[in-house]
């Protein structure tokens, strides 16, 4: 690689670095100015810094629900965590059984499983709604969480991983007398952690940023996610304090990005290590 | 240790017969062999044994008990894998503790034992690495390791030395025999590879096609090979097999070409015109300067020795080995030697005498 190009790539990369934070910027800056000069344009490029108590005022602040904004980020983490957990231990039981054992109906399973990835919540989403009425889950922590847990990808990829393990490897962990569970809980599960890590990222911002079917399922401000929270500071009759709601969107974006971070050091010391 | 005894045991795979019934008994202590090409059956029996697999019918009695419906756990025997099957996650300790784990032994046993077996095969300073910074050699010793650890009454080797190289091969080979030795547990080896069969076993078991053709011990075995089949497979470069008929009253061989060459440990039962098969190993041809006219097409330079591979003038394929370099000429001579024969019935490939 010549200095040449080195140069022009950088320079490319900068600009996108750019690109992605210039936004991201902006709404930090915004959140420290005056809410009515935001809505009449005047945006600056420079954080007000003797607002910067913005963001605690508005975390403990009743929102337009009645539930504080920090209720609302608990609400959304804890969908997110149950979304990420119930999903990773399903999948990997789902895999493990259809991988590692032989039962009637198994590749029937497998492709129901596998059909069910053309039917994401958007497409389901009234006879889930039906299912969770006649259960009477609607306006629970349960009827929130559920549905979006089951899905056919993380199956998809656990089956994957566990497809490499060599068949004797399941057989020296049978000679040396190792049941299903402990072979799952010894050996599967430590060889697919960093795909774990993965899939524990993937999921959690995926479960973070639902918007509708919390919308649906959950009208009790109780039960409000913070996505639903900034929505409902949006617009109605008031008037809009833009510096406000740009708080609480940077609020709400900070668990995501501390997850990826986070989970990005174990993600890539399990990727470099290579234990496969 | 102890004892094992296969009776009249099957494997049928759906409609395909892969084991048709194999009888066998192992000594306390006793390293037995079992060899053949590939598809033979071999890998099959061994994992019947380990209780991989759950035979079509037969018994398998280790120790005076029937063991052939148990769990591979209940059976208290340990396997070497082909390629290691090492717990890729586990270091070198964790890998060979992981069975006496399981069985519920204090920390203090296990540490003692890990410890024990990893001074036996020099692991000692490698017990906190993990698998994938090991080398091939050292892969295959934790292996034996895991498998000497658990202190099982029966080791099975499924072909442990064939992901090595050749040199480390020969080393590993010499290793495990004097670990058999010292250990002195009764010991089931697979292996396609003939030099590790004659090397390794106290008694070797040739199988073909999912019987077992000869049970002896290696020396028998290529000194008197049941059947052609046999033959053919121990021994390298491979014995040489001619058509011959039984003539003078079963006294001699006739090889055609007026080549007759009298038995020399006495007569053959059957008619004259009996249809045999006659074997005679390479190294066994003498060069004379009297006999068959040999036209050498290949020469095969193996240092000490060197293989002529060559035609008889009526176009049969021969091949003889001869002590130190090639001869000049490409017009050989030989005789075959009455007492190097080996005597078949042509038919079904049985030995005759």
């Amino acid at each position: 690689m010549s200095p040449r190009t080195d140069w022009v790539a950088h320079l490319v990369l900068c600009g996108g670095v750019a690109l992605f934070l210039l936004p991201l910027w902006l709404l930090m800056v915004g959140a420290t100015q005056d809410g009515s000069a935001i809505a009449r344009g005047e945006l600056s490029f420079l954080p007000d810094l003797r607002n910067l108590g913005i963001f605690w005022e508005v975390l403990t602040d009743k929102g337009p629900g009645g539930a504080t904004i920090w209720h609302m980020l608990l609400v959304s983490g804890a969908m997110a965590l149950a979304i990420a957990f119930g999903k990773i231990v399903i999948s990997l039981l789902s895999a493990y059984a259809v991988t590692f054992f032989r039962f009637p109906l198994r590749m029937v399973c497998f492709w129901t499983i596998f059909i069910t990835l053309m039917l994401p919540v958007e497409v389901r989403i009234v006879p889930t709604y039906a299912v969770m009425a006649n259960f009477g889950l609607i306006n629970s922590f349960t009827g929130l969480a559920v549905p979006l847990i089951a899905s056919a990808t993380a199956t998809l990829l656990f089956r994957q991983v566990f497809l490499v393990v060599p068949d004797e490897m399941v057989e020296a962990a049978r000679m040396d007398g190792a049941g299903p569970l402990r072979f799952l809980r010894d050996i599967l599960i430590p060889l697919s952690a960093a795909n774990m890590a993965a899939l524990f990222v993937i999921v959690f911002v995926y479960g973070w940023n639902q918007y509708l079917w919390p919308l649906l399922v959950a009208t009790d401000p109780k039960l409000d996610t913070i996505v639903i929270g900034i929505v409902k500071m949006i617009g109605g009759d008031t008037v809009t304090d833009w510096n406000r709601v740009m708080a609480a969107a940077v609020l709400a974006l900070l668990p995501p990005v501390l997850v990826v971070l986070l989970m990005q050091r174990w993600f890539v010391k399990g990727l470099t290590e290579g234990d496969k | 240790m102890a004892t094992l005894e296969l009776h009249d045991l099957r494997k049928s795979f759906g409609a395909t017969a892969v084991l048709h019934g194999v009888d066998l008994a192992l000594n306390d202590g006793e390293m037995l062999v079992i060899v053949g090409a590939s598809g033979c059956g071999k890998s099959t029996l061994l994992r019947l044994i380990a209780g991989l697999e759950i035979p079509t019918s037969g018994q398998i009695i280790l120790d005076g008990r029937d063991v052939a419906q148990l769990d591979p756990a209940e059976r208290d025997i340990a396997m070497v894998f082909q390629n290691y099957a090492l717990y890729p996650h586990m270091s070198v300790f964790d890998n060979m503790a992981y069975a006496l784990k399981i069985r519920g032994l204090s920390r203090d046993d296990i540490a003692r034992r890990v410890r024990e077996t990893a001074d036996i095969l020099g692991l000692g300073p490698l017990l906190d690495r993990k698998p994938r910074q090991l080398s091939g050699g050292q892969r295959q010793r934790v292996a034996m390791g895991r498998a000497i650890v658990r202190e099982p009454k029966l080791f099975l080797f499924d072909e442990p030395l064939s992901n090595l190289d050749a040199k480390l091969r020969v080393s590993m080979r010499a290793e495990i025999k004097r670990l058999q030795r010292r250990m002195g547990v009764t010991s089931l080896y697979v292996t396609h590879d003939q030099v590790e069969a004659m090397t390794l076993g106290d008694r070797l078991l040739v199988m073909h096609q999912g019987v077992p053709v000869q049970l002896a011990t290696p020396m028998e075995v290529f000194e008197r090979p049941a059947t052609t089949y046999v033959a053919g497979f121990i021994g390298a470069p491979a014995m040489n097999l001619l058509p011959a008929v039984l003539c003078q009253d079963g006294t001699a061989a006739d090889l055609g070409r007026g080549l007759i060459i009298p038995f020399a440990d006495g007569k053959r039962d059957g008619a004259d015109g009996r249809k045999l098969t006659i074997g005679i190993r390479p190294e066994h041809i003498a060069p004379d300067p009297a006999g068959m006219a040999m036209q050498i097409d290949l020469v095969e330079p193996l240092g000490s020795e060197t293989v002529l591979i060559g035609r008889l003038d009526d176009g049969e394929l021969l091949s003889v080995k001869v002590p130190g370099r090639a001869p000049a000429d490409a017009l050989i001579h030989v005789s075959f030697p009455a007492a190097a024969l080996h005597v078949f019935d042509a038919e079904t490939g049985l030995r005759l005498g």
